[in-house]
């Protein structure tokens, strides 16, 4: 297969493993929430962010016979390294965690959940990483989650879904970022929801399409928050990746938050330089999807807008149905880039993937 | 660049600021303390009049949620953006390498050394006890 | 030599005044309630007096986010006569409608009107009171003032009735929302309004602000007035993908929407986004006959304030090419802080066709007015 863009040897940085049911999750379950699963039918944490049979959520060449997609391991490196080429893949795993309200309920299935991706996943494929799902109902149990995962260094970042109950910048959240600073681990951010608010500001759309929309609205608080709130003058170290969010919605959005702090800087006073320089230097993004023009020029003129080499990095998104065919690098991103986007920005960012 | 008188030096107590014209240039003149000092009016981002702005502190933060104030009456803040300026030394806060509102020199000109002009002789005599607020532009 | 107080004058001010008349979009001016009072049955006079109007946010005066400047405001936009920033007629001519050459302004009253107030009923009596204010005492005074048909919008009953009383009157130019209404501008309980608009043949004018009762993001509540001020377009972006793939544009196709003081560099890229997706999921909405972006080009303005200013000047002409040189109307925002000075606020390397459009040809297009 001849393909525009040759792949070998990229880092995808954006896979999903798909949970199938809770009884996936039983064996890293202790007695007692075994137990509770059984007794109060807890059957599934699928989301409506990505409703199963949506065209969006997984191709329908990509879908076993129930339907999923993604549920095993040898399914996914398949596609994304054998026929795609990537060298590695980094999981994040969507499971509905995030949306429960008992915070030990939250922290026994986010264990699970862990735990199912490192023995059903990276132990069956060295060329696979993964993200640590973090429990945000209450941020020790976070700290404690970060801290158990840490150890094995397959996992390479933590992850956090876009919409939360508070903006993620805010104080009481710190001691997560100031753990994964620690263990060099970047903050990854990932389209969805924990379904605290409304998906928008002004409420509840009627369509699906109007969904999926709204994450890019909550990328730009979650940019903001952590800019202004002071994450990065507190944890130089923190590096954030914005996953899945669209890209080209970015420059746009520096240029108001920018303007706005040359003439509102007092307010925010440890914010010491635009806030455009501080998210190149901190923030990266996931190429897929691209959101782009379907005009080649259009999207090489947007990527300079955003003004920085090493903000890009590859992904697939697999199993997400975000491209047709086999070109996984959107089409007009520039030649000259390519390999920063496919291997070195990714290195950049993920310290752990160098070993 | 030549001189100018703007005002007598009792016209700008110190904590206050004058507006004056000269060559068809807008000039604000600061009293900090009994130091003088002069900026171009016009706000170098959009022009505002930074005479109407608020003279206030420094705003700085040793981290975040901590504020320090510090310098007051030293920051000019454009009445329009908000931008800020040192009238030290004209330098903007939101981009010192690349902003700064435009600066003159300003000296306090014994009434000996006063150069004639209309000002004199439409206030109050010359006295050479009187000294003068002088304004290269 | 002198020492003058009066504000500098703009170079080249007479030549461009001669060239081109500015359409300004969007001027607040300031009333009172006391000015209100003529409009105002003794029942809700009464009820103001007592119980005073309940916005969404919780504050008898004043905001959670508390504005950068007093009343967001120009700190030399106070009248030297006294009174609060814009409520001046003669001042606002000297320091704006005159100074810049402005041949028409949009009123776009932002308090006291009503507009998120709790009570539906209290709003509707002040919306009728504001738009008879704007007649009265600012139109009628300065005929290159025109109104905006301020309306109690989370009643659509009320609303269509207070639009349907202006209908007819080239003294109004659209009809006002605030961006933060309870729902997003597509849900079916706002259809009516635009219906009533359309019927009327007025555009529907979307301002920045307003307090929804909802945390001011799909991620809750941000800590800072810089926050709130930078993130109105994600509230924005919300409602026009709301209109756009709610069909409000089949429904209503002579429907023209202007979204002010949202800025405008975010346009292109929701148009991609929605394409894209449209694209995927077209079987979800099938009433959209067209994809998402074309509605956009058709249906929508944006006004210029507040500037984009990218780092590369450029970039923000890219922004305008791919918006539509057609779609985009000047406006000053006076007397806010974040005010665009006409005659410095544009790109300076704008062709002189391009300019005239955004400062009155797009403006002219859009709004009927006498």
């Amino acid at each position: 297969m001849v393909r525009e863009v040759n792949v070998s040897g990229a880092i995808d940085c954006d896979v999903h493993p798909t949970v199938p049911d809770m009884k996936a999750l039983m064996p890293f379950l202790d007695d007692f929430w075994r137990e509770t699963v059984e007794e109060r039918g807890i059957n599934s944490l699928e989301t409506v962010t990505y409703p199963p049979n949506a065209p969006l959520t997984a191709r329908p060449e990509w879908r076993n016979k129930n339907g999923r997609a993604a549920t095993v391991a040898a399914e996914v490196t398949a596609q994304v390294c054998d026929r795609w080429g990537a060298e590695v893949a980094i999981l994040n795993c969507l499971y509905g965690v995030g949306l429960l309200f008992s915070e030990d309920m939250a922290a026994a299935f986010t264990r699970a959940v862990n735990d199912w991706v490192l023995r059903e996943w990276l132990d069956r494929d060295p060329r696979l990483r993964a993200s640590i799902v973090v429990p945000m109902q209450n941020v020790d149990y976070a700290v404690d989650e970060i801290e158990r995962c840490a150890r094995d260094r397959r996992f390479v970042q933590i992850l956090v879904l876009a919409m939360q109950e508070v903006p993620l910048g805010r104080r009481h959240l710190w001691p997560i970022y100031a753990a994964a600073e620690r263990h060099r681990l970047p903050l990854g951010i990932h389209a969805g929801s924990t379904y605290r608010h409304s998906v928008t500001s002004l409420g509840w759309p009627s369509y699906y399409i109007e969904d999926y929309a709204s994450h890019t609205q909550a990328f730009q608080s979650q940019v903001a928050s952590l800019v202004c709130e002071g994450v990065f003058a507190k944890y130089p170290g923190l590096k954030v990746v914005l996953l899945e969010s669209g890209v080209t919605w970015l420059p746009g959005f520096l240029w108001r938050f920018s303007k706005f702090w040359r003439g509102v800087r007092s307010e925010v006073p440890w914010v010491d330089r635009s806030p455009a320089e501080i998210v190149r230097d901190h923030i990266r993004l996931t190429i897929q999807p691209f959101d782009a023009p379907a005009d080649r020029d259009c999207v090489e003129r947007a990527i300079e807008h955003l003004r920085s080499d090493a903000m890009l990095l590859y992904a697939s998104d697999f199993p997400h149905w975000q491209f047709d065919g086999e070109e996984t690098v959107p089409a007009g991103i520039p030649a000259a880039l390519r390999r920063k986007i496919l291997v070195e920005n990714p290195q950049a960012t993920y310290d752990r993937l160098a070993g | 660049m030549a001189k100018h008188v703007v005002a007598a030096l009792g016209d700008i107590p110190p904590g206050t600021r004058k507006l004056a014209q000269l060559n068809g240039r807008a000039i604000v003149v600061f009293n900090l303390g009994g130091e003088f000092f002069a900026l171009n009016n016009r706000c170098p981002h959009r022009g505002g009049s930074l005479f109407h702005g608020k003279q206030t502190g420094l705003v700085e933060a040793d981290g975040p949620g901590n504020y320090c104030y510090s310098r007051p009456g030293e920051i000019i803040r454009c009445p329009w953006h908000g931008w800020e300026f040192d009238i030290r030394t004209g330098q903007s806060w939101c981009d010192p390498a690349r902003v700064r509102a435009r600066r003159y020199a300003v000296g306090i000109e014994p009434g000996t050394r006063l150069i004639a002009g209309p000002y004199v002789a439409e206030t109050v005599p010359v006295s050479i006890e009187n000294d003068y607020v002088v304004v290269e532009a | 030599m002198n020492i003058e107080v009066r504000q500098p004058e703009r170079g080249g001010t007479q030549a461009i005044k001669a060239r081109v008349g500015i359409f300004d979009c969007d001027i607040h001016p300031k009333s009172s309630l006391e000015d209100l009072r003529p409009y105002l049955s003794n029942r809700w006079w009464d009820y103001l007096q007592t119980y005073g109007q309940r916005q969404r946010h919780g504050y008898v005066k004043g905001f959670p986010y508390p504005k950068s400047q007093p009343l967001a405001s120009r700190r030399d936009s106070w009248p030297p006569g006294g009174g609060l920033p814009a409520s001046d007629l003669n001042f606002m001519r000297e320091q704006h409608l005159d100074l810049y050459g402005i041949e028409c302004g949009i009123m776009n009253p932002l308090s006291p009107t009503g507009q998120g107030e709790q009570n539906d009923e209290l709003s509707a009596a002040m919306a009728f009171a504001s738009n008879e204010d704007q007649l009265e005492r600012w139109n009628r005074r300065e005929p290159r003032l025109k109104a905006s048909v301020v309306i109690p919008y989370e009643n659509s009953k009320l609303a269509v009735k207070e639009i349907r009383r202006r209908a007819g009157d080239r003294r109004f130019a659209h009809v006002l929302f605030l961006s933060r209404t309870s729902e997003l501008l597509g849900k079916p309980r706002y259809w009516p309004i635009f219906a009533a608009a359309v019927e009327a043949g007025l555009p529907v004018g979307v301002h920045v602000f307003g307090s929804s009762g909802r945390p001011m993001s799909n991620t809750g509540w941000p800590s800072f007035y810089i926050e709130e001020i930078t993130e109105h377009s994600a509230s924005l972006q919300a409602s026009v993908t709301s209109l756009i793939v709610e069909g409000v544009f089949e429904r209503f196709p002579e429907l023209k929407v202007a979204l002010i003081e949202a800025g405008f560099a975010w346009i292109p890229a929701l148009g991609w986004r929605l394409d894209q997706n449209w694209r995927r999921m077209k079987d979800e909405v099938p009433h959209l006959r067209k994809a998402p972006s074309e509605y956009l080009r058709e249906h929508f303005w944006v006004s210029t304030q507040p500037m984009e200013e990218a780092e590369e000047p450029d970039h923000v002409l890219d922004i305008m090419g791919w918006i539509g040189w057609d779609r985009i109307l000047f406006a000053s925002d006076y007397p806010h802080w974040d005010f665009d000075d006409p005659f410095l606020a544009l790109p300076p390397s704008l062709s002189e066709e391009r300019r005239t459009k955004i400062y009155s040809g797009n403006a002219k297009a859009l709004y009927r007015l006498d």
